[in-house]
């Protein structure tokens, strides 16, 4: 059979040395992050970038910063549980019962909970991606520059609908984004565009200067003002085994999320976040005991953490198969790649499949290193949240400094965060969510140069968008979302949904 | 007509604001047509899109049933001691070397919180000076002078 061949080669690249190695480096950091407040794994991949350029194997970069991205989902739900805060936006509705559990001397059934459920969905999306990716590879091929063109605008108007605040604003965002995109030179005409004169600026703003500046600066300054209040658990974490009910009430949620999770995973701009709010709304609704919601139900960790898990993984499939980046993490994944000179898109799977197949399996091997690693460290865990923030930002910011440096053995880059931390600043401010203004920045040069083909061919005529059966799909599903957030009753849930994060 | 949401009102102004600059930009570049775009064509666009919005979130701004209390203050000494600890690491780091980079960073922008004090933060420094030269130095062998540049001649 083709998967399990495939899987074999894969597995023959995720289980060399060297990529066992780095799987569990960026795991281990990815969990470390997860459970350090102020630093999220979009700087974190910003700020380690510049270290794959030394990576001989472009698999070995890729594998390191997958396990960040889903190692920080599982620290973040660590102190969800622990401390009743969300280490990472996806974690927040496991501070809702998981904490809960603690409280009542659970912690640690909560924890194994979410980390067992972690990995049961992992496994199924680990599949999910090895069984869908290469079919749906094939139907990228199909693709032309007007279907590319439709799913990008698809892409940006998720990241709209799934932006909190106002949809308008975050409208916005994605149109500023892409004309930041604009700025550099443009690859048809080799004009120097709006650089202001600046010799730096022909060659475009880095991705990873926005994304330190705005989540990782802008974050720090707003955190000045912010006094912690932790409640950290005292009494020490012991009795991890869930007991009979626990699974019979657990087991079933966490099927139920990782289902719901691998298929909102694989929208554009959606993943962990939508997929664990939906998962605890689901529990809650079928739930025969909907009154213990909020009081340490187990469903309410297992389902969502499931959900979370599932989401994060499966928004790596239109990533390999179309080469086209659905949250700003996988943004950097594409630009990770591209360091390595590998075009992302359907070819992939063909031209690297020892790449391709090697960080499939490795995200599953990454998945077991953290149920290996989380439940023995949690002691270790909980000395870090100690840590005051005091020591923390300056440390964070020296090393996004120097991760802004080694981006081109630079300065100028490191000055270039400046700007965008303001900017970071004022929107947080303002209630401009930052998150689709960097899908905009990544896909604006992308979509002028598949605008730019699809008009081409049709000879300047606007309607090839529509006469294309898939290009119209597309944008007709667009045009749905946004009509379907605007409508009162789904605007109402959706500020509900969202009224639980940070503020 | 009184302003019933200043934190729109803020975004709907820098939204027209940066329409404008890039509209206008845009004319220096040729436009070309849709068949033909030249380098002006696609920013212009999208130019425009942005002033638009920018005026709808403007002019909802003034609208009663989007009222909201207004931001809080600018911390400007956040943001000045922050952004200045950045800039000073810019700007030393390739005449000073790193040490000294490393140290006006740490100490500017501990200065930013309350609660910190001189005797941690120069603790700080020194293992994150350690940490730096240990893993970015050696370990990953970025380019950077560690010592000032008179101390190694």
């Amino acid at each position: 059979m083709d998967l399990l061949a495939n899987l074999a080669l894969g597995a023959a690249t995720a289980f060399t040395l060297d990529n066992l190695f780095y799987c569990f480096i960026g795991v281990l950091l990815g969990t470390l992050i997860g459970v350090l407040p102020g630093i999220g794994p979009l700087a974190t991949i910003a700020m380690l970038l510049p270290i794959t350029y030394k990576m001989a194997d472009p698999s070995t970069a890729l594998i390191m910063l997958a396990g960040i991205y889903y190692g920080s989902q599982y620290g973040g739900s660590t102190t969800a549980i622990l401390v009743n805060l969300p280490g990472e936006s996806a974690s927040v509705v496991t501070t809702l019962d998981g904490y809960q559990m603690a409280r009542r001397g659970r912690a640690g059934v909560a924890l194994a909970t979410a980390a067992l459920a972690s990995f049961f969905a992992g496994t199924v999306a680990t599949f999910l991606i090895a069984a869908f990716a290469p079919p749906l590879a094939e139907v990228a091929f199909k693709f032309g520059p007007a279907e590319y063109f439709s799913l990008m605008v698809l892409g940006l108007i998720a990241a709209v609908v799934l932006a909190h605040g106002s949809i308008i604003k975050a409208l916005g965002m994605v149109v500023l984004g892409l004309l930041l995109g604009m700025i550099g030179t443009d690859v048809n005409s080799g004009t120097a565009r709006f650089t202001l004169g600046i010799p730096e600026l022909s060659d475009g703003i880095e991705f990873a200067v926005i994304a330190m500046g705005m989540f990782g600066f802008a974050e720090i300054i707003y955190n000045l003002k912010q006094t912690e209040a932790r409640d950290l658990l005292k009494e020490k974490v012991t009795n991890y085994m869930p007991n009979k009910e626990d699974w019979r009430r657990g087991g079933p949620a966490a099927i139920r999320g990782t289902a719901l999770g691998s298929l909102l995973g694989i929208l554009p701009g959606g993943g962990a976040i939508l997929s664990s709010f939906s998962s605890y709304a689901i529990e809650k609704k079928i739930s025969k005991r909907p009154d213990q919601f909020g009081k340490g139900a187990i469903e309410g960790v297992a389902g969502p953490e499931a959900a979370n898990n599932a989401g994060a993984q499966t928004s790596f499939i239109p990533m390999l198969t179309l080469g086209i980046p659905t949250t700003p993490v996988m943004a950097l994944m594409i630009a990770a790649m591209m360091i390595h000179n590998i075009q992302p898109g359907p070819q992939v799977m063909t031209s690297n499949p020892t790449l391709f197949w090697g960080l499939i399996v490795s995200m599953w091997v990454g998945n077991l290193l953290l149920v290996i690693l989380n439940l023995p460290l949690i002691g270790l865990w909980i000395k870090l949240l100690q840590v005051p923030y005091r020591f923390l930002y300056p440390a964070i910011l020296l090393f996004c400094c120097i991760g802004a440096y080694s981006l081109n053995n630079n300065v100028w880059d490191v000055l270039m965060t400046i700007p965008f931390a303001i900017m970071g600043y004022y929107f947080k401010k303002w209630h401009c969510e930052p998150a689709p203004l960097l899908m905009g920045f990544i896909l604006g040069e992308l979509m002028e140069e598949y605008l730019r083909r699809a008009l081409t061919i049709s000879r300047g005529n606007w309607s090839v968008f529509i006469d294309r059966p898939l290009s119209a799909a597309l944008l007709a599903t667009a045009v749905l979302l946004l009509i379907i957030v605007a409508l009162p009753f789904i605007r109402k849930k959706r500020d509900e949904a969202f009224s639980g994060e940070d503020d | 007509m009184k302003i019933q949401n200043r934190r729109d009102f803020n975004a709907g102004l820098m939204f027209l604001g940066i329409g404008l600059f890039f509209g206008v930009y845009s004319m220096d570049y040729s436009l070309g047509t849709a068949t033909r775009m030249g380098p002006g064509y696609f920013p212009l666009m999208l130019a425009v899109i942005m002033g638009v919005l920018g005026l709808i979130v403007l002019v909802m701004s003034f609208m009663p049933a989007d009222a909201q209390e207004p931001p809080g203050p600018t911390d400007w000494r956040g943001v000045g001691l922050i952004l200045l600890s950045v800039l000073l690491f810019g700007l030393l780091l390739p005449f000073t070397g790193f040490l000294i980079a490393v140290l006006a960073l740490v100490f500017l922008a501990a200065v930013a919180s309350d609660e910190s004090n001189m005797k941690e933060t120069a603790l700080l420094a020194i293992g994150l000076l350690i940490m730096g030269v240990g893993v970015f130095g050696y370990g990953l062998e970025l380019q950077f002078p560690v010592l000032p540049p008179i101390f190694t001649r």
